[in-house]
């Protein structure tokens, strides 16, 4: 056991550190002079607090990868919440993708924009008969001299509304196997033939999609991989994916803002923090958080340490993850009473209205990225050896 | 950095839990706890393995190895349901002497197998029943329950203010008699003190308390032990086991129990991991991460035992199997030492969170 990261990281922390502490009034907000969301992306770029091994020449820091500095740079910046640049699906997803399967030229053309903000991506991969059976998905392409024919539908597709490009899977090779039939498409949401219907999601906001293809024509070398090699591009970034949907540092800053809640909130005059009950579930929910804390250390030094087996470690991720932040918001709703109920502009809201939408959030993200239950699946198959199911034909 | 056992520890987890598969078989866990046989073979065995001295010096005959080190060895012991003083003997009896200082005699005696020192704290954390401690002019009068260790030569007693006296099994006005609990795989008893002699080892609680830490951590590392074993059992019995035609290992229904349990087992090996490794090397640590510790793992115990003996059906709830040894040593984990809401209780006031 060894937690130091050594000299030269507690050096490069240290420079963080002062990026951070000198840079915590400079963030977006809404205040004069506060920088857009695009600018401050690009003053993250320029030092190397994101983007960071993306090479320069696709506009990024260009440092070569290493796990130690980015889990600094992650402490630091999750240590007084700042803001760490733009998200999304083609910086989390994409962007990766990309940089392992893409051709030069895609490289080219789409990272750079991508991680400036200029371009913005969602992903078209769930379809109405085509959830957690993703590869049995129908939307079809078919090529037309250079240009490929998309006609279908997908749904959940997240931000759809906004994104000005899709990466999206469809069928191109109707007579293979179904895993070995689909592609990877890139094409621009103002195509014609492109219907994009919004779907109010429980938060009542219209945060995902579904989206029509009526003969949708789009470049035939706009597609990642090989004709065939859809579901293999794919799988490479839902791991991406699933490692970062419910990381335990960010859980651990949710249980302080917990506390603080906790002690600010009061009952007949006396801070919730002085009900036994509420205090039980409080240090239950810390328990768990350390679990998964440490988890993620062992992970982290599967990484670095070769030999090291953390293989189940990092399945169960996800799943516990996503249970165990539904669970936190929900306590601080819970030990709020009425008052948990506020939402939107009602005067008595907390955190913003935050406990309500992550607590409605979270229970989105244990069915989404591949639900639990399939997590369940892929723990009791991969991880512990277990036979799958016998397939039943559907009638 | 690196967060996982080192070649040593590996190498120490593989001979301990050879020596148990070999040594201590379920036939064997049998005989113990249905009084057939007692358990000074297995610990004359452990012995041989240096394992009563783990934690005491090499200058006071021990073997001085580590927090984290010791830790494995309880996983392992879990794991067997290994029929052991080591809770008492090799844990929490030698750190209370070694920070209380004295009793050099008493040490090289533990660290060669000749002593067992049983632990009677019950009463210090909160008194049950009509027991309770009282020394005055170095003699103690009332009474422990559930006092870990029934067969032990020597008893570690703290008292209400959380001092520690020792006294000799056979010291003039001690009583002791065996307590049946649902553990069978270590014994328990209660001590009846009538002007016992006492010598008093420290009138310092911060004593008790590192003790009672680091015994939680054991404590928690002995469930994780056995939890896995359950999981194990279960992924076992459930790949053999055949219904409707197929393996019920091919039944979603307990598929997703299985992946239940590691999904809960799996972050306890980071934690007790860390928690042996905090208690060797990052002291600010140890109050907190020792109460959440044991805490979170008798809940995640509590839950694998009970979800492990159904995928068992039936043959869970017999002695054939013997599934039950460890559902009860899980059970026996979680009561002693603090049950979990007290645990809970004692980390909200370490963080000052709870007046
Ligand atoms: C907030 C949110 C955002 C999303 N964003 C996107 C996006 O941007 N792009 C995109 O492509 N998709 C997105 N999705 C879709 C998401 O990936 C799917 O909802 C998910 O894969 C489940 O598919 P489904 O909704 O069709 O449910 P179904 O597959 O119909 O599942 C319904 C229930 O049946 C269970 N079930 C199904 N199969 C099995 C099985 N084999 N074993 C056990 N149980 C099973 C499921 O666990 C679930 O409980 C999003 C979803 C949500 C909730």
């Amino acid at each position: 056991m060894d937690l130091s990261f050594g000299k030269q990281y507690e050096d490069f922390r240290g420079e963080v550190r002062q990026f951070v502490d000198s840079h915590k009034d400079k963030q977006p907000g809404g205040y004069d002079g506060a920088p857009t969301p695009k600018e401050w992306q690009q003053t993250l770029i320029e030092h190397g607090y994101t983007a960071r091994t993306i090479p320069k020449e696709y506009g990024g820091f260009g440092a070569q990868p290493d796990i130690i500095e980015s889990r600094i740079i992650t402490e630091e910046f999750g240590r007084v919440q700042m803001n760490t640049g733009l998200g999304g699906q083609g910086i989390s997803m994409l962007t990766p993708m990309l940089l392992e399967r893409g051709t030069e030229a895609q490289q080219q053309e789409f990272i750079p924009p991508t991680i400036r903000g200029d371009i913005s991506w969602c992903q078209g991969y769930s379809e109405p008969g085509s959830g957690s059976d993703l590869a049995s998905l129908s939307t079809k392409a078919e090529l037309d001299g250079d240009e490929w024919v998309i006609n279908g539908q997908k749904i959940w597709t997240s931000s759809a509304h906004i994104a000005d490009w899709i990466f999206c899977l469809v069928r191109t090779e109707p007579d293979a196997q179904k895993h070995q039939g689909i592609s990877f498409l890139l094409f621009k949401m103002d195509t014609p033939g492109i219907e994009v219907r919004p779907l109010v999601d429980m938060t009542m906001k219209a945060n995902f999609n579904e989206v029509f293809f009526t003969d949708v024509r789009v470049p035939k070398d706009q597609i990642v991989g090989k004709r065939g090699e859809g579901w293999l591009v794919a799988n490479s970034i839902l791991g991406f994916e699933r490692g970062s949907l419910a990381p335990p540092d960010a859980a651990q800053a949710r249980l302080n803002a917990l506390i603080n809640l906790m002690k600010s909130e009061t009952m007949n005059g006396q801070p919730l923090m002085a009900n036994t009950q509420f205090r039980e579930r409080l240090m239950k929910i810390q328990g768990r958080i350390m679990a998964m804390n440490y988890n993620d250390m062992r992970l982290l030094s599967a990484r670095l340490n070769e030999g090291q087996d953390a293989k189940l470690a990092g399945m169960i991720v996800k799943l516990q993850g996503t249970e165990l932040r539904h669970e936190l918001e929900g306590l601080a709703i819970d030990i709020m009473g009425e008052i948990g109920l506020s939402f939107d502009d009602n005067p008595y809201v907390r955190g913003d209205g935050s406990w309500q939408r992550h607590y409605m959030y979270y229970l989105g993200l244990i069915i989404g990225g591949g639900t639990n239950k399939i997590q369940r699946n892929i723990i009791s198959e991969r991880g512990l050896g277990m036979p799958k199911e016998p397939k039943v034909e559907a009638k | 950095m690196e967060f996982g056992l080192s070649e040593e520890q590996v190498l120490l987890q593989d001979s301990v839990n050879r020596f148990l598969s070999d040594q201590v078989p379920l036939d064997e866990v049998r005989k113990i706890a249905s009084g057939e046989k007692s358990d000074t073979g297995i610990w004359q065995g452990l012995t041989e393995q240096g394992i009563p001295g783990l934690l005491i010096p090499e200058a006071q005959g021990g073997v001085g190895l580590g927090y984290l080190d010791t830790a494995i060895v309880a996983e392992c012991l879990g794991h067997h349901v290994t029929p052991s003083p080591f809770l008492s003997t090799a844990v929490i009896a030698p750190v209370a002497l070694l920070a209380a200082g004295g009793q050099e005699d008493l040490l090289a005696g533990i660290a060669a197998g000749n002593s067992r020192v049983g632990i009677a704290f019950g009463e210090a954390l909160g008194a049950r029943a009509d027991a309770g401690v009282s020394v005055s002019d170095g003699k103690i009068n009332g009474k422990s329950i559930f006092v870990m260790d029934g067969n032990a030569d020597h008893y570690l007693i703290a008292d209400s203010n959380q001092h520690l006296y020792l006294v000799s099994a056979n010291a003039d006005g001690l009583e002791r008699g065996n307590l049946t609990t649902i553990d069978a795989t270590r014994s328990t008893c209660q001590l009846i003190y009538n002007d016992v002699t006492a010598a008093p080892i420290s009138n310092d609680a911060n004593v008790f308390i590192q003790a009672l830490d680091i015994g939680r951590v054991m404590q928690a590392a002995d469930t994780l032990g056995a939890a896995q074993c359950m999981l194990d059992q279960s992924v076992t019995y459930a790949m053999q086991r055949k219904q409707f035609n197929r393996v019920i290992a091919s039944f979603q229904a307990v598929k997703h129990m299985c992946a239940d349990m590691a999904a809960n087992i799996e972050p306890c090996r980071s934690f007790v991991w860390y928690a042996g490794f905090a208690l060797d090397d990052i002291p600010d640590d140890r109050r907190l991460v020792s109460c959440q510790v044991k805490a979170h793992l008798q809940d995640v115990g509590k839950f694998v035992s009970k979800v492990a003996t159904e995928v068992h059906g039936g043959m869970g709830f017999t002695d054939l199997v013997g599934l039950h040894y460890w559902f009860k040593r899980i059970g026996a984990n979680r009561q002693l030492l603090g049950s979990p809401e007290m645990l809970r209780e004692e980390a909200a006031r370490i963080q000052d969170l709870a007046a």
